[in-house]
């Protein structure tokens, strides 16, 4: 009896999470692939199994490669430039030449944008983005800049606006990360290389980056996979116009389910979306277990 | 020699800090300016930082309109109980994962992993017919339920960790004394492992508070929505009032503010452990 009693305790403990995220997760999950090849899915009271159609007719809708291809920008941009930005301003913050407390300000500072919600980063920039806005203003001193920019309603440049400003409120998560990085960084590799006449850029690229490469890859695989399911902001300011021109696949999948009620294609949409996430996923996992050897 | 050479060095850093500053903190600061504008003066030309219109009256706008005061009390109870029930279910499925060896171990752990990489859009199609089945669309517990497959992960993996490294010893102190393993979770390890509930409930309770897409779509009535969808809500609005707006914006940063600037270190501590959504 006690042997019996010993083994499922365990099992008992985990029961509240396992029954949320069988509920939650794993029959969704199954939902969601179901529906792909089904036709009408939900819609109709007994939708017919079409197989593979839905993926046939996913991947000749133009409209999809479009959304493929501003995800791919989206991504790509944002997240080397949160690399970029994020390993800038860490290396900044743990130079010797400021004081402690203006580096504890300006930490403080530059996390900020990171700590807002969706609706309020939105809601800041559309006002600050506005044709008679603040930037407009600020843009109006610069040389041959065209004063009245229509920012989010020009379909040139919406998709570079929106990753601005997912830029803006994404670096801080790699300045943190970065940061606690160099901190663990020891002193004695940059004097022994100092030594060896090794200062500044050679130091970098020849300690600093090394050190740091497990905490890149694992924060930009994470971040790789969470902008590649954004949809907050860009729903917000842009609905995925002007004329689709900033229309991502989380937004492409939303408009089909919840404006055409089509859950079939957007079942379909979202498990192609599900398999490339859990792709990067496995390599995120593997990456994380090396780091810890 | 050395002093000289490192001045123009801390110049030129000097100005790059500067100028990281007011890119992070420049939109922020042109919020809360605008919030206290009257409207009429939001687009003035030139932009001021501060004018003579300057009052606090959309901020009494937003706090005595009852409608908007309830997208706050929503917001509070529906974060209030995710971080309540995030920790209690955390720490019974953490116990368990530092104190036991069982069949099915690392098979339950990639499941809680990969909640991370699972796009909240996928989850949201099968949602609608989910929570519309069990009676729960338009209400607290639909919101409630449905972020705690989010919160749950991070905490569990948090928990796990912390429970880690605590001596077994402790518990087995307790066990002989006559206490059930129970006893021994409540009464020793969760009081030792404060700091670390701290920090992760203040990041389940910025996501509970932040989150956007599933509060857009299991709610549907007025009374129902969080603070997130009533700033996205001002924004439909035909007549823009962008001074209230502003003011709600402020409002509704405030609570996470407040943790963020006096729980800094266990913020910091817990993003630089990774693995956290923003």
């Amino acid at each position: 009896m006690k042997s019996i009693g010993k083994s499922t305790t365990p099992y008992r403990y985990l029961i509240p999470t396992l029954a949320l995220l069988i509920v939650f997760l794993v029959i969704p999950i199954c939902m969601v692939v179901r529906y792909s090849f089904l036709d009408n899915a939900v819609v109709s009271p007994d939708p017919v199994f079409v197989g593979l159609e839905n993926y046939k007719t996913l991947f000749a809708d133009a409209q999809f490669w479009g959304a493929v291809k501003h995800t791919v920008i989206f991504v790509v941009v944002s997240v080397v430039a949160h690399l970029v930005i994020g390993m800038i301003f860490a290396m900044l913050l743990n130079t010797k030449y400021f004081k402690t407390r203006t580096k504890t300000i300006a930490r403080v500072i530059y996390i900020l944008p990171w700590v807002f919600t969706a609706s309020v980063v939105a809601i800041l920039w559309k006002l600050m983005l506005q044709p008679s806005g603040i930037v407009n203003y600020l843009l109006s001193f610069l040389p041959q800049v065209s004063q009245n920019t229509e920012w989010l309603s020009d379909q040139n440049i919406a998709l570079a606006v929106i990753c601005f400003i997912n830029i803006w409120c994404g670096y801080p998560f790699y300045m943190i990360s970065i940061l606690a990085g160099l901190q663990g960084i020891s002193e004695d590799l940059y004097e022994s290389a100092a030594l060896d006449g090794a200062t500044g850029a050679k130091s970098f690229i020849h300690i600093t980056i090394p050190q740091l490469k497990p905490i890149l890859i694992s924060i930009a695989m994470l971040d790789f996979i969470w902008t590649l399911q954004s949809f907050n902001v860009i729903w917000m300011l842009t609905g995925g116009g002007p004329v689709n021109a900033t229309e991502v696949l989380s937004i492409y999948i939303y408009k089909l389910v919840f404006q055409k009620l089509d859950y079939s294609m957007g079942g379909t949409t979202a498990t192609v979306l599900l398999i490339v996430c859990v792709i990067i996923a496995i390599f995120y996992v593997r990456q994380q277990k090396k780091v810890r050897e | 020699m050395v002093g000289s050479y490192k001045k123009p060095v801390k110049v030129i850093l000097s100005i790059i800090l500067v100028i990281g500053g007011l890119f992070a903190g420049f939109p922020i600061i042109w919020m809360f300016c605008s919030s206290l504008k009257a409207n009429s003066a939001i687009f003035a030309w030139p932009p001021k930082f501060f004018d003579e219109t300057d009052s606090l009256a959309s901020y009494a706008a937003v706090l005595t309109d009852s409608s908007k005061m309830r997208f706050f009390l929503n917001s509070y109870i529906v974060a209030a109980c995710v971080v309540f029930l995030t920790l209690f279910i955390g720490i019974l499925a953490a116990y368990a994962f530092s104190r036991f060896d069982f069949p099915g171990k690392g098979l339950f752990n990639s499941l809680i992993v990969s909640v991370q990489a699972i796009p909240p859009i996928v989850l949201l199609i099968p949602y609608m017919g989910l929570i519309v089945a069990m009676h729960l669309f338009n209400t607290y517990f639909a919101l409630i339920l449905t972020y705690l497959v989010t919160t749950l992960p991070y905490c569990i993996l948090m928990m796990t960790g912390y429970f880690n490294t605590l001596s077994k010893e402790l518990d087995e102190a307790v066990m002989i004394d006559g206490g059930s393993r129970w006893k021994a979770l409540w009464s020793i390890l969760v009081p030792i492992s404060i700091p670390g509930m701290v920090s992760v409930g203040m990041y389940t309770f910025m996501q509970a508070w932040n989150e956007y897409l599933f509060a857009l779509t299991l709610t549907q009535t007025e009374n129902m929505r969080t603070v997130p969808i009533g700033i996205n809500l001002l924004m439909g609005q035909h007549a823009y009032d962008w001074s209230q707006m502003m003011a709600m914006s402020v409002l509704g940063s405030i609570p996470v503010l407040v943790l963020f600037i006096f729980f800094q270190k266990y913020f910091i501590a817990g993003m630089s452990s990774g693995g956290v959504k923003g």
